[in-house]
């Protein structure tokens, strides 16, 4: 239902909407100025909050600047940007914050898909039981999420290593926290154990919006179930996928709260969003930090665009419109 | 419904989806609720369940040691996440109404705006605040995390309620002002009474969003003056340097659960609608 605007040309008259040749009459006048000063404080508001800092990063990655010596400030032009561009310790960040962007939003895809399936066919019964369920891991606290599963791998308090003891490679002994491969495989658990519900949900309401007569059609034909989902399902609610894998592709790829908790980068587990707090907060490298905050920006700018292009997310779809 | 054509077999199979799904989503926090049950003794023995269930962690954040720290924290966040939920859902509430009802130049600009804000890097915004805060007085206080709390609760708000405001039958509005009253009565006697239910999921999702904050409360607080509780658990120590606070976190992370279990045990249809709807509705 989008009776937006229509409805509004309505009430107004004809002139209203279209602008342009028409003068437009005070009542249309005047509904666009209630329009703005009803949306602009939350409209500038945003602005504020948002626009101003990644700004004032822009500015403040042009200087060497350090907090601890402010009377060394220098501007550098993109001096820093370079430093970045060129250390190693960035490219691996990336290449981390990558690798753990990928894995999570591929399993997270299979597994929240599969978790909507459920929910969209479970019995009337059980389903307030399964949305209730799912709600907790998106609703619980990220940090809380973190400890949860750093404590249940952990060598001193866990029961990982005691119950998986039978598998091979995993002993009583076995620190999961030792290194690289073990710590982004824990990371990457509890980042898919909070967020899978969330794209399960969006997925759900995609489900819902696949007409139920096209499946009917296709089980009289003879279409097995998998044959559904395929060519029937899945091409249905397209945008509804898309819009789900932008945002956790893009909300993965912001992860922090993990990686602090569990490793705070040690064994090479450090991601863009660490790097960019450890040079800013813990090393107080005003210049370098903001050079990588705006870096980080314009990765997060790069993946948005690269969807929109490449895979044609359907944006309005995201917004509401039609 | 043609649940009740469905074969036994068929039946038991979704309930052990259905148990599947429930231990998926409930396992971490059981094991945490049982962390919180053991003795620091109990840690070691990697077994699920505690050997002894105490209440010693919860005595030691609720009334003990780490009693400063946690309770602090707890009114930190409880107040900054009500103050940052109510400023965007009323900020939210006029802008949504105005997009889902007038018709005005730069309705397209405001959603999208909303939706680049929405997945704006949170850390990017943290660098020059944590300057700026500090030169002018905002760093280790209340306001200081509710204004970045807006960039993470508002664009989320302005979406729901759009998504909501856009179900209301307008004609109710429209009948409103034919029997003579202004857009504002309009608005305050028709609309807000409908748009209730919807504002208040909003504001659920909205404090879910600034309760979960870690980014800015970490970077942007250094004492118990604001410090809200997941900064704060990273900060927890044990009793004794040589003791691990395992046990004071878990009590701490159940205790901070317990509101967001309650909301979406009471609320799960609605938070499910809101969610959805501010995403993907067509």
């Amino acid at each position: 239902m989008s009776t937006t605007s229509a409805a509004a040309g309505e009430v107004g008259q004809a002139a209203g909407g279209n602008g342009g040749k028409v003068p437009l009459s005070d009542r249309a006048r005047s509904e666009r100025r209630l329009g703005w000063w009803l949306a602009g404080p939350a409209f500038v508001v945003m602005l504020l909050v948002t626009a101003y800092p990644i700004l004032q990063a822009f500015y403040e990655s042009l200087f060497r600047f350090r907090l601890t010596d402010p009377d060394a400030r220098e501007f550098t032009w993109l001096n820093n940007y370079w430093v970045v561009l060129t250390d190693s310790v960035w490219w691996r960040a990336v290449g981390v914050t990558v690798l753990i962007t990928v894995i999570t939003v591929a399993v997270e895809a299979v597994l929240g898909f599969a978790l909507a399936l459920v929910m969209h066919r479970a019995l009337t019964t059980l389903r307030p039981i399964l949305r209730t369920a799912i709600l907790v891991p998106y609703a619980i606290i990220t940090v809380v999420s973190a400890f949860a599963w750093f404590y249940a791998f952990d060598i001193n308090s866990g029961f990982v290593n005691s119950w998986f003891g039978w598998l091979p490679g995993i002993s009583e002994n076995t620190n999961w926290f030792g290194e690289f491969s073990t710590s982004v495989f824990v990371i990457i658990a509890s980042e898919i154990w909070k967020t899978t519900p969330f794209i399960s949900l969006l997925l759900l309401a995609g489900l819902a919006q696949v007409p139920e007569d096209l499946q009917e059609a296709a089980k009289v034909d003879g279409a097995t179930w998998w044959q559904r989902l395929y060519k029937v399902t899945i091409p249905n609610m397209k945008a509804a996928i898309m819009v789900a894998l932008l945002f956790r592709t893009l909300d993965a790829f912001r992860i922090f709260d993990n990686v602090f908790i569990m490793t705070q980068g040690a064994n090479n587990t450090e991601v863009v969003s660490f790097l960019a707090y450890r040079q800013t907060i813990s090393r107080l490298e005003i210049g370098l930090g903001s050079a990588v905050s705006v870096l980080l920006f314009l990765c997060v700018v790069l993946i948005s665009f690269l969807f929109i292009k490449l895979f044609k997310v359907d944006l309005a779809s995201a917004r509401g419109e039609r | 419904m043609d649940e009740g054509q469905l074969s036994r077999g068929t039946k038991a199979w979704w309930w052990v989806a259905g148990v599947v799904v429930i231990v998926y989503a409930l396992f971490p926090v059981a094991w945490i609720v049982s962390l919180s049950f053991k003795t620091p003794s109990d840690l070691a023995t990697g077994n699920f369940l505690p050997t002894n269930w105490v209440w010693d962690n919860y005595d030691n954040i609720l009334a003990g040691d780490a009693q400063e720290l946690f309770l602090s924290a707890l009114r930190n966040s409880v107040g900054i996440s009500l103050i940052a939920t109510f400023i965007s859902v009323v900020l939210a509430t006029f802008c949504a109404y105005a997009i889902a009802r007038l018709d005005f130049p730069g309705k397209r600009l405001i959603l999208t705006t909303a939706l680049a804000v929405a997945i704006f890097p949170v850390i990017s915004i943290v660098t020059p605040l944590f300057n700026l805060w500090r030169n002018i007085g905002l760093y280790d206080t209340w306001p200081g995390l509710i204004i970045p709390y807006l960039s993470l609760t508002l664009p989320i708000s302005i979406w729901t309620l759009s998504a909501f405001f856009r179900q209301i039958p307008w004609e109710l509005e429209q009948a409103a002002q034919v029997d003579g009253a202004t857009t504002w009565q309009a608005f305050r006697k028709v609309i807000v009474p409908l748009a209730t239910p919807g504002v208040f999921t909003t504001a659920i999702i909205s404090f879910f969003i600034a309760w979960n904050d870690f980014v800015y409360g970490i970077s942007l607080t250094s004492t118990e003056a604001a410090r809200p509780v997941p900064a704060a658990l990273a900060f927890f120590t044990g009793a004794s340097q040589f003791e691990e606070p395992t046990g004071a976190i878990a009590a701490a992370a159940v205790v901070v659960t317990i509101p967001v279990v309650i909301l979406v045990l009471l609320f799960q249809r609605r938070i499910v609608s809101g969610l959805t709807q501010g995403a993907v509705k067509g």
